[in-house]
């Protein structure tokens, strides 16, 4: 049979950071103990002129940069976001015509809160897998709206990270070997189409969503292979925060040291659709040949997607380079004030 | 300013990845692209050439006073960029402190949303320029590793699900 | 092609005028120029018009026959001229052949311009159609900016100084205390300049020229016919013009106006004259840096030595070359199509000796100099009392 696997991968984080006391204090709440709370210190923002699509073709073209692939041969392109600059007119196109892919492919915008990057991942493995294309490009990109004075104001953040899906095992650094998703209709986050902010069910989210679902994902793909947490070496769940992707991989038996490598939202927020890729992202830069991951993303509404990736030798050769490592892109970065911060995220009324 | 919609389509390839043109003639290449090869004219076989996406600042300034549809983005930096063809384009810089723009300085192509956006047209995207960092200047440090400590569970807050 | 003279000229009062229309402009400076001409109207065959704004400010187009109607000469000819901020300047040049071919022997040229009414950004983004709008403006490029992406170049390479650029502004507005036309008749200090704020680094507000109502005409006649009207015509003895690309990012060099150069080795040659030879003359300062460079282009100073020339006063009224007696655009104030008449009009009285307190001792061969966007056209005229 044949598998899909990872030939590439690009990450984009944006330029501007507010530290989450910053944000607290407009709001008369103690900024450390938000912080500490939720587990998150700073988050990302993107400038005026900047959003998902932009956001989405730099991804885009850092992971073609690295893994030096022909973007003309990309025959699904696929871009997941809850914060598209465009309700109706697809990011997909744009990015393909910015990578110059256009016009023999497939494009499509896909939306599931943050699990849409994922699904756009399953997509293109779907293609693949069937011999209907040989390359996909999934990505998952948001500039989440964060509500003035809401909680999740302090952990939306906003970035982009970029999967190249190839059919070809000799390109790909590394292999998913199956994939299960778990899904119902659970409306614990939502955004109405005319609405600028979305809205949550408060902490119905946290167990009957997120813990419900990333849970019975991960326990349902390790027994659809025989496998248990210790046979991988990196857990990727979706991290809201800092604090539940730790909470549910000591739930469902994964260490500290297996989940650490893969928590970006400490240092960026919340990225969305963004979140769990570039966790897998932070994870692909430090992982070994032979080594096993298990990622479960999630996506409000809900479902969880899993995914149990095994890590190819040919990864020391496309791995991006140093520089662009999660860890060390990140701080390429400047503090701004919640002034600052509301007017590129035009906060302003009569922006 | 809003601009036509045909316009804006018209404009994509050079403005999503900077397509110019070469004239196999005299051998040079031009930006923004040209039907007549100014060197040789008729005798000029011109086509299609993408212009390489890096570059050295060859001037710049700072705007202050913007024309109607950059007052957001005011003041902001614009420079003259030399590609690595020797081929100059005018562009914004992105994403660094007025201070660091110097001329020579190394810069790459950035896709980003150019002018105002009225919420309601098409929105114009295009190339501008931010400086490559070498890996030496890396700024402020990650935050502490208070981050890294697992919660308590009952004390989690809501929070996006 | 036979000698062209300039019979008669005058001036609207520049500034911001609430109280006036474009046509009502237009109207002023052109009664004023019929009759310093001392002609009747019937005697005008042809009338050439310069404008660059109008269309996207004030909504009017189609301005030569606006100018004919309302100056009561229909039905002769009428046409627009536009070359950015060169508009007056082609507008004479037209005017000019059109004499200099035989085809007519009087006709009248004026250049208006009506830009106070409108918002500035919205007036940053007309007068930007005169650089590249899909790949300069397009991008925020104001005219500013074009002329401080050049200032930083020529800062670079010739040592020039914020200080150096300053010094023309002060110079300008000196000469405008005694100019009534002027926007503005205030002195300036070079520390006035050094805090004026920054509009496009390096350049300051008091770099830059003013958003100016204003109208400019004057009447050519063919020499030999033109002491039937006056005893002192002054003679257009070349009138040259050229082109150069329209951005900024595709000339060879940017510490120059290659098109000036052009214009002016053209004029000079026709003239049988070398900058030597030039006692005053009107140049296109739209910054300040625009009067460094257009004193290089036109060969009244070394490459990069217009700067400390400036500074050192060697540009000042009676000095080593008089430039700019009218106040320049800086002082004058700059209603685009007008400038390049404005300039005609000055060097005409400069020439019979009616300059009043801006007056050049022994003033004979004048030059006027007139710019479009950042260097795409410019119009370069030797003049001499006929």
């Amino acid at each position: 049979m044949v598998h899909a696997g990872i030939a590439g991968y690009g990450v984009y984080v944006p330029y501007m950071r507010i530290k989450i006391p910053e944000i607290a204090k407009v709001w008369g709440k103690d900024g450390d103990k938000s912080a500490r709370g939720l587990g998150v210190y700073e988050k990302s923002l993107g400038a005026i002129d900047e959003d998902s699509a932009t956001f989405a073709v730099e991804a885009a073209r850092r992971a073609f940069e690295h893994c030096k692939l022909d973007p003309q041969r990309v025959e699904a392109a696929y871009v997941g976001s809850e914060s598209k600059p465009y309700a109706v007119k697809p990011t997909a196109s744009i990015v393909a015509e910015a990578l110059g892919s256009t016009p023999h492919l497939t494009a499509a915008d896909f939306e599931f809160a943050c699990k849409a990057g994922t699904a756009a991942i399953q997509a293109c493995m779907g293609q693949c897998i069937a011999g209907m294309i040989d390359l996909g490009l999934a990505i998952g990109a948001d500039a989440a709206q964060g509500r003035p004075n809401d909680a999740l104001e302090m952990t939306a953040g906003a970035g982009a990270a970029a999967f190249i899906i190839t059919s070809k095992k000799e390109e790909q650094i590394a292999t998913i070997e199956k994939t299960y998703s778990y899904t119902t209709d659970t409306p614990d986050f939502w955004r109405r189409s005319h609405a600028e902010f979305p809205m949550h069910a408060g902490r119905f989210t946290a167990e009957p969503a997120y813990f419900k679902h990333v849970g019975e994902c991960a326990r349902e793909i390790m027994k659809r292979t025989g496998t248990k947490p210790s046979d991988f070496d990196y857990f990727v769940p979706h991290q809201p925060n800092g604090k539940f992707p730790v909470r549910v991989a000591k739930l469902l038996g994964f260490t500290e040291a297996q989940v650490k490598p893969a928590l970006v939202t400490p240092f960026i927020g919340n990225t969305y659709s963004g979140a769990a890729m570039i966790g897998l992202s932070a994870v692909l830069d430090v992982a070994k040949p032979g080594q096993r991951i298990l990622v479960t993303s999630y996506g409000s509404g809900a479902g969880s997607d899993g995914f149990i990736i095994t890590v190819n030798d040919l990864i020391d050769q496309k791995r991006p380079p140093k520089e662009r490592h999660f860890f060390e892109l990140i701080n390429n970065k400047t503090y701004v004030d919640y002034a600052t911060y509301a007017k590129h995220r035009r906060k302003i009324k009569s922006m | 300013m809003k601009h036509p919609l045909p316009l804006i389509w018209r404009m994509i390839p050079e403005k999503y990845y900077i397509m110019g043109s070469h004239c196999s003639t005299c051998k040079n290449d031009f930006f923004p692209f040209r039907q007549i090869c100014p060197n040789c004219r008729r005798l000029g076989k011109v086509s299609e050439k993408r212009m390489p996406p890096t570059g050295t600042i060859y001037s710049f300034t700072e705007v202050s006073a913007p024309p109607s549809g950059f007052e957001f983005e005011s003041p902001y930096p614009l420079a003259i960029i030399e590609l690595d063809n020797k081929v100059k384009i005018l562009a914004q810089i992105v994403d660094c402190p007025m201070e660091k723009i110097k001329i020579g300085s190394r810069v790459t192509m950035r896709f980003r949303r150019v002018g105002d956006d009225d919420e309601e047209s098409a929105i114009s995207y295009g190339y501008k320029f931010a400086l490559i960092e070498d890996s030496a200047s890396a700024s402020a440090p990650a935050p502490s590793a208070k981050a890294d400590k697992p919660a308590k569970a009952s004390k989690a807050t809501a929070a996006k699900g | 092609m036979r000698g062209v003279s300039i019979i008669g000229g005058g001036l609207s009062k520049f500034g911001e005028r609430w109280d006036k229309s474009f046509r009502d402009l237009v109207v002023e400076a052109g009664t004023a120029a019929v009759i310093d001409a001392g002609i009747e109207g019937r005697e005008i065959q042809a009338i050439y018009g310069g404008c660059m704004s109008s269309g996207r400010l004030v909504g009017q187009e189609h301005v030569g026959a606006l100018f004919a109607d309302f100056l009561g000469l229909n039905p002769i000819p009428a046409t627009r001229c536009e070359a950015a901020c060169a508009s007056g300047g082609v507008a004479l040049r037209a005017g000019f052949l059109a004499v200099a071919s035989g085809m007519y022997d009087v006709v009248a040229v004026g250049g208006v311009e009506k830009m106070t009414d409108f918002d500035s950004a919205d007036v940053a983004i007309a007068l930007g159609g005169a650089g590249d709008m899909e790949h300069e403006l397009f991008f925020g490029a104001t005219f500013p900016a074009l002329y401080a992406l050049m200032a930083r170049r020529h800062m670079l390479e010739y040592g020039t100084t914020e200080e150096m650029m300053a010094s023309c502004s002060v110079k300008n507005h000196k000469n405008a205390v005694h100019n009534i036309y002027a926007q503005y008749r205030n002195e300036i200090t070079i520390e006035d300049v050094m805090n004026s704020g920054y509009i496009a680094s390096p350049l300051k507000l008091l770099d830059c020229s003013p958003i100016t109502d204003g109208a400019a005409a004057v009447i050519l006649c063919a020499s030999e016919k033109a002491k039937k009207f006056r005893k002192d015509p002054v003679e257009i003895i070349a009138s040259s013009q050229a082109s150069d690309t329209i951005s900024l990012s595709n000339r060879h060099c940017m510490t120059e106006l290659h098109a000036t150069k052009v214009a002016a080795a053209d004029a000079y040659r026709h003239a049988r004259l070398t900058p030597k030879d030039i006692d005053v003359a009107e140049v296109h300062d739209c910054f300040s840096i625009a009067e460094i460079m257009a004193i290089e282009d036109l060969g009244f100073f070394e490459k990069g030595k217009g700067g400390p020339a400036s500074l050192e006063g060697l540009t000042a009224l009676n000095s080593e070359i008089s430039i700019n007696t009218s106040g320049g655009l800086k002082a004058t104030g700059h209603p685009v199509g007008a400038t390049g008449i404005k300039q005609a009009v000055e060097i005409m009285w400069q020439l019979q000796g009616r300059a009043d307190k801006r007056q050049v001792n022994d003033a004979e061969i004048g030059m006027t100099h007139n710019v479009g966007g950042s260097g795409a056209t410019a119009v370069v005229n030797i003049y001499k009392r006929l």
